[in-house]
């Protein structure tokens, strides 16, 4: 069983899987425990298999908020050296710790969980004449691809990712999420068809302070990966979740298209319509898909991507895989299943199912309309 | 002098079906079939056979029927039949073995090792009769990102655009090589389906002048035809480097083909060859290349895309990296299988590389420099149906030129007689009594039901795959696996073995 894992482990392969998604966010950035959305997930246990999940919350560390704060993966103290050695090298780390765990039955072989509080070095900064952000991507980027049995999954201000192999309210009580706030949580439930050995394939999937939980399977995969390689990404876990973590991250961050572009470039609107469109929207349209054109997801996902001022929500063009949207006062839900919904908040002022290809996105209101 | 060559093929003819009404004798433009009226009978002169099957097709008894000459030399691996006729060939004229269409030669064919994938259970497949498929396809450089004003509204220029409503273009074929009726019925093939058609380097006749929207118009090293008028005509310009079937040589029309017509629009006296050099005069170097691409730029104020034609040679990604840099829209790459009007046989059969691992390592290696997503890529040059256009645009082609295939649908047996000028089917001729037998009407309607058809397979194959536009097939290599090919084949074309999962 040891070297069929071994064999199969996520990062060699792709593994197709299904998924349970749910997220909400308080948008007067008001601060919910992590108990209420391990709470939730319970209602879509269906929806995975007990082989991974993973939770991400916004606002969790507050007294850190102007330090990077890095979640790591270890397979052993080797690995922990190699990378702290790293770290210390080019980042002011404030403040390292083992990420506070509870023993947990179902939990087994977690890997040595750490978390390091850091901003990169003046020095290195304006050394190589990038900005800090880029600086955190490629030191990410370097230890995800280099270090072997290290593994940076979280890499955000103010945020962090939980994730491992179990159910999720397993993960939730073996992470102790019930001790955190947040004003956006998401959370992620996996379904994949084979067994990943390895705890980094659980979603979400963060870069910097963008979350990715995703339900779905991208056929698009090798046209988005070999487009996002020529701006120096590597996908190193063969997810589809990473790439289009990555995809959000350059279109965003690095192109600074405005989010509504960004979502017609991963979930275009057929020409059909398009060609219907008047003209200037048209012209608009047809550049966006003319230069973008690897940037279409296509395939079956409903997506939710958590950012530090808000989340988004997105399925695929033809709506192949679920997604409903909730909202209650100022809080608005997206999840799987409206199930999930009602039990976070039981009468909501309004459910509804977002098209194909039409986003929901619901923002802190103080940070105003996105740019 | 006493020939040795004896004749390739047979011509049978059942005389109990036969009817003498000499349908055969009228066709055969190379004087097969003669009437014998002593006889009463029809004889036929087998040497001169071509094998197209014109007479064949015509004949209204079906009395007819080509076979291959079962004369057997000794067996002997090295000195086939080919090998032998051709010594036999060229001792009795001294010349240089002229053939036409592309490489018929038993080289590997990539499209054939390779397999696509489709859908089951984790995925679903998208079913075109009920779902959109999506195949609008843009050829032109695209800036590496865009930019929006703070209402939202789009700064960025986009440089020209092709837009195809098929990924499937016409490749460059002269006025000149075929008849003005075989230009014609791509021409409005094009125009009814949403694809583009090539003039090649033989100018733009006036008759194909209401096309002229939907024409590529190329400017190869003779020049032919090439004034402001022409530039200005076409959607497109595309600079014609070389050609998969003679790489490194120019295009040859002989002088028998220069009739009036072809005069005027190739801007040559009648009768005269029409020999391009192999080289542009002005093109010594890829910096005289970037002169050119901008010089026709300006020629029409930059208000449509060029491009560059190169045939697949060793040094092909290198190449076609510099062409990118020197500032063309789309490069057009011909396989060493692509056709030609006329080429030197050793040439089409021992010059360039297989289309398949060119595009592979062109499309790698513009991405490997970043470069891949500003320039367009069309593959050419041994397309045969929609599983090797799928193919080509999973190795990285944005879309793809036929030619070959193209001609067979109006009619074309491959009989590789091109260069003779004598095609009995109207095609690759400028003989009046021969052009007229190629009706546009119904040439236009096969070459657009040929485009249909391939793009209704196509979208069957997209749909089986999970995918509903074509831009997510494009480069996306996992959507293959080879079969029976080798490391290095492997390597090069990017795609993993059949058998091994994703």
């Amino acid at each position: 069983m040891k070297d069929i894992n071994l064999r199969y482990i996520e990062g060699e392969i792709r593994i197709p899987s299904a998924c349970g998604l749910l997220g909400y966010i308080n948008k007067k950035g008001e601060l919910t425990s992590g108990y209420h959305i391990v709470s939730a997930m319970g209602v879509m246990r269906e929806r995975g298999n007990g082989l991974g999940a993973g939770f991400a919350g916004y606002g969790v560390y507050p007294d850190r908020e102007d330090y990077y704060a890095l979640h790591l993966f270890f397979e052993d103290n080797k690995a922990k050296e190699e990378t702290s050695s790293l770290l210390y090298k080019y980042l002011d780390v404030v403040q390292e710790e083992k990420v506070p765990t509870r023993k947990v039955r179902t939990i087994k072989d977690p890997p040595i969980i750490w978390r390091y509080f850091a901003k990169p070095k003046e020095d290195y900064i304006e050394e190589s004449e990038t900005t800090e952000d880029d600086f955190i991507v490629d030191l990410v980027m370097k230890i995800n691809s280099r270090i072997s049995g290290a593994y940076v999954f979280s890499s955000g201000k103010n945020m962090g990712v939980f994730k491992g192999v179990g159910y999720p309210e397993d993960i939730g009580e073996f992470y102790k999420l019930e001790e955190y706030q947040g004003y956006t949580w998401i959370a992620h439930s996996r379904f994949p068809t084979n067994t990943p050995g390895w705890w980094g394939g659980a979603h979400p999937f963060s870069l910097l302070d963008w979350t990715v939980v995703h339900n779905g399977e991208i056929s698009s995969y090798g046209t988005n990966v070999r487009y996002i390689e020529m701006f120096g990404y590597k996908c190193t876990l063969m997810t589809d979740t990473e790439v289009i973590a990555y995809l959000i991250d350059l279109l965003i961050r690095r192109h600074k298209l405005p989010v509504d572009v960004v979502i017609k470039a991963l979930a275009p609107p057929f020409y059909s319509i398009i060609d219907v469109m008047e003209e200037e929207e048209r012209r608009k349209m047809k550049a966006i898909r003319a230069v973008y054109q690897s940037c279409l997801l296509n395939g079956p996902f409903a997506i939710i991507v958590g950012f530090k001022d808000g989340i988004i929500a997105l399925n695929d063009r033809i709506k192949l895989r679920p997604l409903v949207a909730g909202e209650n006062g100022d809080f608005v839900y997206v999840a799987s299943e409206e199930s999930a919904i009602r039990e976070l908040s039981p009468s909501p002022d309004r459910v509804w199912m977002p098209r194909g290809g039409e986003a929901v996105i619901s923002t802190l209101e103080e940070k105003g309309v996105l740019v | 002098m006493k020939s040795l060559y004896e004749s390739d093929f047979l011509v049978i003819r059942d005389e109990t079906k036969c009817i003498r009404c000499k349908v055969c004798v009228r066709q055969c433009a190379n004087e097969v079939h003669q009437y014998d009226e002593e006889e009463d009978r029809v004889v036929a002169d087998s040497s001169k056979c071509v094998g197209c099957h014109r007479c064949v097709a015509l004949c209204p008894t079906k009395a007819i029927t080509i076979i291959k000459n079962p004369l057997e030399f000794r067996a002997n691996y090295q000195w086939t039949e080919r090998a032998i006729k051709d010594i036999y060939k060229q001792a009795e004229t001294g010349g240089i073995l002229l053939t036409g269409m592309g490489n018929d030669k038993n080289y590997p064919i990539y499209w054939d090792r390779l397999l696509i994938n489709a859908s089951q259970v984790t995925n679903p497949s998208i079913d075109p009769l009920r779902e959109p498929m999506e195949l609008k396809t843009f050829i032109g450089r695209k800036p590496e990102r865009l930019e929006f004003d703070s209402y939202g509204n789009l700064i960025t220029e986009i440089p020209p655009q092709l837009e195809l409503e098929v990924p499937i273009m016409f490749s460059a074929m002269s006025f000149g090589s075929i008849s003005i009726n075989a230009c014609e019925s791509l021409a409005r093939a094009s125009m009814e389906v949403g694809t583009f058609w090539n003039t090649g380097e033989g100018g733009l006749h006036k008759k194909l002048y209401p096309y002229k929207d939907r024409a590529i118009v190329q400017c190869a090293s003779g020049r032919f035809g090439v004034d402001i008028d022409y530039l200005n005509a076409g959607a497109a310009i595309e600079i014609k480097i070389g050609q998969g079937a003679k790489p490194g040589i120019g295009g040859h029309l002989p002088g028998e083909k220069v009739g009036e017509e072809v005069s005027k629009t190739r801007m040559i006296p009648i009768g005269t060859d029409a020999i391009s050099p192999a080289p542009h005069h002005d093109i010594y170097s890829i910096e005289d290349l970037r002169q050119l691409i901008y010089a026709l730029k300006e020629a029409v104020s930059y208000k449509k895309p060029v491009g560059v034609k190169i045939a697949a040679v060793h040094n092909v990604s290198a190449i076609a990296s510099g062409i990118a840099r020197a500032g063309a829209d789309f490069i057009a790459i011909d396989g060493f299988r692509g056709g030609t009007g006329a080429a030197p046989m050793r040439i089409r059969d021992n010059v360039g590389i297989p289309i398949e691992l060119a595009l592979a390592s062109v499309d790698t290696r513009l991405r490997e420099e970043g470069l891949r997503n500003q320039v367009s890529i069309v593959a050419a040059g041994s397309i045969r149906n929609s599983a090797d256009v799928i193919k080509a645009i999973a190795l990285g082609a944005d879309a793809v030129y036929i030619a070959t295939s193209a001609l067979v649908a109006l009619g074309c047996h491959l009989c590789q007689n091109c260069h003779t000028g004598r095609c009995n089917w109207g095609i690759a001729t400028q003989d009046p009594y021969l052009v007229k037998r190629l009706n546009p009407d119904i040439g236009a309607r096969r070459a657009s039901n040929l485009l249909r058809a391939w793009e209704h397979e196509i979208k069957e194959m997209l749909g089986g795959m999970g995918i509903n536009a074509l831009e997510s097939l494009r480069g996306n290599r996992l959507m293959l696996r080879g079969v029976g090919l080798n490391e290095k084949e492997l390597e090069i074309l990017g795609v993993k073995h059949a058998g091994e999962g994703i």
